[in-house]
């Protein structure tokens, strides 16, 4: 990965005082990965150049990755971070211009308090979720934007553009102020830190940001990925700046209130069934368990979900193992798949599946009806899915997508209404459809639900 | 001294009864294995710390019933070494006897008093007095009388220490256990009377039968009768004597039916109702002379409620018998093997409604029975019904054991009307029928499954969680899940410079195993799939036990549906359908649907978002990075500093990253419809009644090369080479072919001993190995894995874990696609690529 900075300001081989490195030699220094060079292809008096390379050792690399990386397994063998400016880079900028970044100069003080004339450049600088993003980051503290995407493949021009920016930064700016910049900029853009992330991250923040990011429109995005996401150490950031606002770009089109109206229509639907046992049938973290608990009604709640990972999350969610024996006694967490009979559903009062059905194979969906309408038989049953109408409010999402990539079908109101129909004439229930969330005339409500009961209950 | 004999039954619940220092404890060791003795002073001991420890009673009793319940469940027969001689204690023993269905038996040591009381004396460790003796004692005599009526089926009272010692204690086999007896036997079903048909069947079974009802079975062969011998048909004497005699030669076994019970209780005079085809009997039966009566009343009497049979591996029982009364001896395992198991309701047709006990039978062993008329008789979970309502107008059926033949032959006339109509359910068989949705509990928690290649595989629970995950999500219908394929190692690592992988080494690992002769095969670029292939749509219903025909399915490693477009994959199975037919395949191996192992051409058309996320990003990434910083150094070096090595350095990585974009390239083809799709088959796993693992590799490819003659634009044959490891002629020829192929930009090879399945020094040797290609590896190392200084440390991998995993797969996948053929039932299929599934979950390194 490569950084060059370049000045114009006469005589432009200042830089090397400014920088601390001397143009006329190069300087080579060991990093946790790999190696740092400090060098100058072009040292005129017009023009002076200082480049930061660095070497990085793929197998190194690999081996912190290992194991704890997320996505493709090859993934921390296969990667772009040899190449692709990212917290390695600043990380050695700060190694390779320490001194130049606190903004003293030995020889030049004054020239490191002016803003001169600098250009960087970084020639692949991956820019996660959208090309414009640097635009949005550097436009605003000053900076001229050239950033230039390349086809991904360009034997494949139907693939589009790849992910990293040739990007020129060209400002008028005191060097500390630009090298600041760039330490925190890059890994937002790139959205992701080599390290563990934890409080002393919230000092560098400060440190390098604190003049700038007060007032930045991007304030928020840049603090969440410079912590890696983490909420905490946000929420503390965030005491430090001036009128944060809550705005989340991470945020699913879902209202996050239609969430909170969904589980309550659902306990209510529960409730009044006069349910004492109760299914939730793939219960996630447990949004709803949390709900059904504070319910003296619901003597024995089982959640269950198939992800042993989602499972353990919501025990820690529910801090099951703090509770008071007679709360936690009432709450079994199981695992298991509504693809198989299962002997331990058989004789509750009610189940719920929120947000479930949907997540099956729609040619599969036959085993869950037989499952929990053929074997299990609860009293009530209350299923809740999207309808598929409403996705169109969503500027968001294009026609034809699903609201999450896991959902194998989204049905209109008029296609769940016939399942509905068919289920509860096959198994012996009746069925009432309800509207969940704020309707819209036309389209209908967001999510809706289906409330079975079985005939002879 | 007195001889006397205790004759146990082999499987018994034995209560030592007798007062402290009467010697049980020094009886038992005498008379009982270690194990079979539990003590309540041993599990003082164990709860306590103290075998005396009084206030641990009631904890050491709780613990000494939990073992005792496991060994009786497990069918082993125990004693309970503890005074009992309060009827308290022993009533719990007595109820323990019978929620296991085996004998309860009391032996007690009733010692003089003064034996006692010197004991007491001489031991210093009892923490009571010496006037607890005489208050057990005569505990003890009152109890002597009540034992019979407490329950115990035996007792044995010995009553002095002569006794105790000189007793001869000896072990008798239960009525039913006839498990040293192997066939071949002929399982007959329900006769009822139907003497024209008995002897048709027995006659196309090779039996002789005389005029005078005497019969000869072929040699060494055994008629066992389900019962329900009589009533309704037309002859129920002439069955009886029939059997009776086959009975009394020893060339057939018979177990009773409730017919036949009911018959003998009217025949004794006990009053019951004559009905359902009893008249017909009694009847028929009073033309006999009073002596066949009585002989009637006392065969049927003899008669043991059921066989288990050949080591355990065949249960015959008339109503059919569940696996946890297999073996057992109690007056409930003879009602269920008389009438099974009922709801207490009766149906529409007034018959008491019956709870299908096959459906949730899950034992090793195959029941065979009857009592209930079925129009076929069906495989459903290891039982089989062979009542075929013969009497009914319909058939009278026998298994033939080992060989599993079914023979019938069809009733002359019908007898009687059934009261329920016998029909089939929708096209599928039971055994379908009842599969169509697994349970969950035949899957889930740690799993041991006996494979035939490789003895016990066994699954652990957090890796059977994880796979149920993937099965439930992504998976196809498990019942097209025959069979996942197992992973594959590479060869020993290569020490030649510039190369990870070598087929010297995998040439060397097959030698070492003591394999002359491999297979070398070209590793094609595609993704690794399996393919089900039905000769028509019906086969998916008729075989597979779908309620849609289907033309197959096309799936992954992972058991997802390799083709999103599901038009796509129909033609390919569609295409693929015909090659079998026109190169004659299908009635060559007599089958109308085949498993294949194959590749999936080109890679692309499952891993385009792979493609384009990750390998053209990283090439995107360096191609931007690296001739930038190329050029940056050539600026400092025009400048005279002295960074040639880093220039040098840079140049050589810019070209690796090249070398890597076009390796990953090779991987990308459009494909805008079937016909941009190839598929290269290298295993025909299996065909109706066979799997081909017996096959050697040049049968699996020669016989799919006519596959790809039949459809070259769809089927690729594999090019391969056969080589001799003994001649370095062979080997080096296919290294000069290996380095073609891989300096051609091909993936690789596979190299294989010629058998499919081999057996070496150590035992199963690993089915393949590959040989990945050099660029190839750019992929899966990394752009630059071939620096040197890269090299050097990336030849320390191991291949244990990853050899150990391939074998253990390998063994399930063979083993799922026997059971399969074997039409076992779903659940155990479904458990072995489930096994492998969850497997695939063991952490190991990617690359391998």
């Amino acid at each position: 990965m490569l950084l060059t900075i370049t000045t114009t300001h006469r005589p432009a081989t200042d830089l090397g005082y400014l920088l601390h490195k001397n143009p006329a030699r190069s300087v080579t220094f060991d990093l946790p990965v790999g190696r740092g060079h400090v060098f100058s292809p072009e040292a005129t008096p017009e023009r002076c150049t200082v480049a930061l390379l660095v070497e990085a050792d793929p197998v190194v690399i690999s081996r912190g990755r290992a194991g704890g990386a997320s996505g493709t397994p090859l993934e921390p063998y296969v990667n772009d971070r040899p190449y692709a400016a990212s917290s390695f880079l600043s990380t050695a900028l700060r190694e390779a211009f320490g001194t130049a970044m606190s903004g003293r100069s030995r020889e030049r003080q004054d020239l490191a308090d002016t803003a001169l004339p600098f250009t960087a450049h970084l020639p692949a600088l991956p820019s996660r979720g959208g090309l414009d993003l640097a635009g949005r980051l550097f436009t605003p503290l000053g900076y001229r934007v050239t950033a230039r995407a390349r086809l991904l493949d360009p034997q494949f021009p139907e693939w589009g553009e790849s992910p990293y920016l040739d990007l020129t930064l060209d400002a008028e700016v005191r060097l500390r102020d630009l090298l600041a910049h760039l330490y925190v900029l890059i890994p937002v853009l790139d959205d992701g830190k080599h390290y563990y992330v934890d409080e002393t991250e919230i000092d560098k923040l400060l440190r390098y940001a604190g003049g700038w990011l007060d007032a930045h429109p991007e304030r928020d995005l840049v603090t969440r990925r410079f912590l890696k996401h983490r909420h905490a150490l946000r929420r503390a950031a965030e005491a430090h700046f001036k009128g944060a606002d809550e705005d989340d770009e991470d945020a699913a089109p879902v209202a996050p209130t239609l969430n909170q109206q969904r589980l309550e229509a659902v306990a209510r639907e529960l409730r009044g069934s006069g349910a004492t046992s109760v299914l939730d049938l793939g219960c996630g973290e447990g949004n709803l368990l949390k709900l059904l608990l504070a319910e003296r009604q619901f003597e024995t709640i089982l959640g269950m979900d198939v992800s042993p990972r989602v499972l353990a999350r919501a025990r820690d969610r529910l801090k099951l193992d703090e509770l008071p024996e007679a709360v936690r006694g009432r709450l079994t967490l199981v695992q298991g798949s509504l693809t198989y009979r299962d002997a331990r559903l058989s004789g509750a009062g009610a189940a719920a599946l929120v947000e479930v059905i949907e997540h099956l194979d729609e040619d599969r969906l036959w085993t869950l009806e037989r499952v929990v309408f053929g074997a299990a038989r609860p009293g009530t049953v209350v299923v809740t899915t999207p309808n598929a109408e409403y996705n169109a409010t969503w500027a968001t999402l294009s026609a034809g997508d699903t609201r999450h990539e896991d959902h194998r079908f989204e049905w209109t109101r008029a296609q769940f209404t016939e399942w509905a129909a068919r289920v509860a004439s096959t198994f012996g229930y009746t069925v009432t459809i309800k509207p969940v969330g704020d309707e819209d005339e036309r389209l209908g409500p967001p999510t809706q639900m289906a409330v079975f009961r079985r005939e002879d209950s | 001294m007195t001889d006397l004999t205790l004759q146990l039954p082999e499987l018994c619940l034995v209560a030592l009864v007798g007062a402290s220092g009467s010697g049980k404890t020094t009886f038992a060791r005498a008379h009982f294995r270690p194990g079979e003795v539990l003590s309540s002073d041993a599990f003082r001991l164990l709860v306590g710390n103290d075998e005396n420890a009084q206030d641990a009673t009631n904890d050491a009793f709780d613990a000494l019933y939990f073992v005792a319940r496991k060994r009786l469940a497990r069918g082993l027969l125990t004693v309970i070494d503890a005074t009992n001689v309060q009827s308290d204690a022993r009533k719990r023993i007595v109820t323990l006897a019978k929620e296991f269905d085996v004998l309860p038996v009391a032996i007690v040591l009733d010692l003089p008093q003064e034996v006692l009381t010197a004991r007491h004396a001489a031991r210093t460790d009892r923490p009571f007095g010496a006037h607890v003796i005489p208050q057990q004692v005569s505990q003890l005599r009152k109890s002597l009388s009540k034992l019979q009526t407490e329950g115990f089926r035996q007792v044995g009272v010995l009553r002095s220490e002569e006794d105790a010692a000189s007793v001869v204690v000896t072990r008798t086999r239960l009525y039913n256990n006839l498990r040293h007896e192997h066939g071949p036997f002929d399982f007959v079903g329900d006769v009822h009377g139907c003497l024209p048909e008995l002897r048709d069947l027995l006659t196309r079974l090779g039996y002789e039968v005389r005029g005078d009802l005497s019969v000869t079975p072929p040699e060494g062969r055994r008629a066992v009768f389900v019962g329900d011998l009589v009533d309704r048909g037309p002859d129920t004497p002439g069955v009886l004597r029939l059997v009776m005699g086959m009975v009394r030669a020893g060339t057939a076994l018979c177990v009773p039916g409730n017919h036949d019970e009911k018959l003998k209780k009217a025949l004794s005079g006990r009053k019951v109702t004559v009905a359902h085809g009893l008249e017909k009997s009694l009847q028929q039966l009073e033309h006999e002379p009073p002596e066949f009566r009585r002989a009637v009343v006392d065969f049927i009497d003899s008669l043991v409620s059921h066989y288990v049979l050949d080591d355990g591996k065949v249960v015959v029982a008339h109503a059919g018998m569940k696996e946890a009364y297999q073996g057992r001896a109690s007056g409930r395992v003879r009602e269920f093997a008389l009438y099974g198991e009922t709801t207490g309701e009766t149906d529409e047709f007034g018959l008491p409604v019956r709870l299908n006990w096959a459906l949730d039978y899950r034992g090793k062993a195959t029941v065979v029975y009857g009592h209930t008329p079925v129009p076929q008789a069906e495989w459903l979970n290891r039982t089989i019904d062979i009542d075929t309502g013969c009497v009914f107008g319909g058939k009278l059926t026998a298994l033939r054991y080992p060989e599993m033949e079914l023979v019938s032959v069809d009733a002359r006339e019908t007898y009687a009307e059934p009261k329920r109509p016998l029909v089939s359910d929708q096209g599928l068989s039971a055994q379908q029928a009842h599969d169509e949705l697994l349970d969950l509990a035949d899957v889930t928690g740690r799993r041991v499954i006996e494979t035939s290649l490789r003895g016990r595989v066994s699954v652990r629970e957090d890796e059977a969680a994880a796979a149920l995950e993937v099965v439930s999500r992504f998976a196809v219908d498990p019942r097209w899940l025959l069979y996942v394929p197992p992973t594959m190692s590479p060869s020993e690592t290569s020490t030649r410079e510039g190369y990870l992988e070598y087929p010297t080494e995998a040439f060397e690992h097959y030698r070492r195993a003591g394999v002359q002769h491999v297979v070398c095969e070209e590793k094609h670029m595609g993704s690794r799939a399996v393919v089900v292939v039905t000769r028509d749509d019906d086969v998916a219903v008729t075989r597979f036990g779908l309620r849609e025909g289907s033309a197959g399915v096309v799936y992954t490693r992972t058991g997802r549906r390799l083709f999103n477009d599901t038009d796509m994959e129909a033609q390919v199975l569609t295409r693929l359908r015909a090659a079998f037919e026109t190169s004659g395949l299908w009635d060559e191996l007599g089958s109308d649907w085949a498993v294949l192992d194959a590749e999936p051409l080109p890679w692309s058309l499952k891993a385009e978002e792979l493609i384009r996320r990750q390998y053209a990003a990283v090439g995107a990434a360096a191609g931007a990075a690296l001739p930038a910083e190329v050029r940056a150094l050539e600026g400092v070096v025009a400048r005279g500093l002295p960074l040639t090595d880093l220039l040098e350095r840079t140049r050589e990585r810019e070209g690796m990253t090249r070398a890597y974009v076009d390796a990953y390239r090779r991987y990308v083809r459009r494909v805008a419809s079937v016909e941009d799709v190839r598929l290269a088959p290298f295993h025909l796993l299996a065909t109706e009644g066979a799997v081909h693992v017996d096959k050697d590799h040049g049968w699996h490819l020669s016989t799919l090369a006519r596959l790809a003659r039949a459809a070259p634009d769809l089927i690729v044959a594999t090019a391969h080479r056969e080589v001799d490891l003994d001649d370095p002629e062979s080997t080096s020829e296919a290294e000069a072919w290996w380095l073609d192929l891989t300096g051609r930009g091909g993936e690789g090879m596979v190299v294989k001993p010629r058998s499919f399945v081999t057996r070496g020094r150590k035992g199963l040797v690993q089915p393949a190995v590959k040989v990945r290609g050099r660029e190839y590896l750019r992929i899966i190392y990394g752009p630059e894995y071939t620096a040197p200084e890269n090299l050097t440390r990336l030849r320390e991998r191991g291949l244990s874990g990853k050899r150990s995993l391939a074998l253990r797969e390998f063994a399930l996948g063979v083993e799922g696609l026997e059971r399969f053929v074997r039409r076992e039932p779903l659940r155990r299929v479904h458990e072995c690529a489930f096994g492998v599934l969850a497997l695939e979950q063991e952490p190991l390194d990617p690359r391998l």
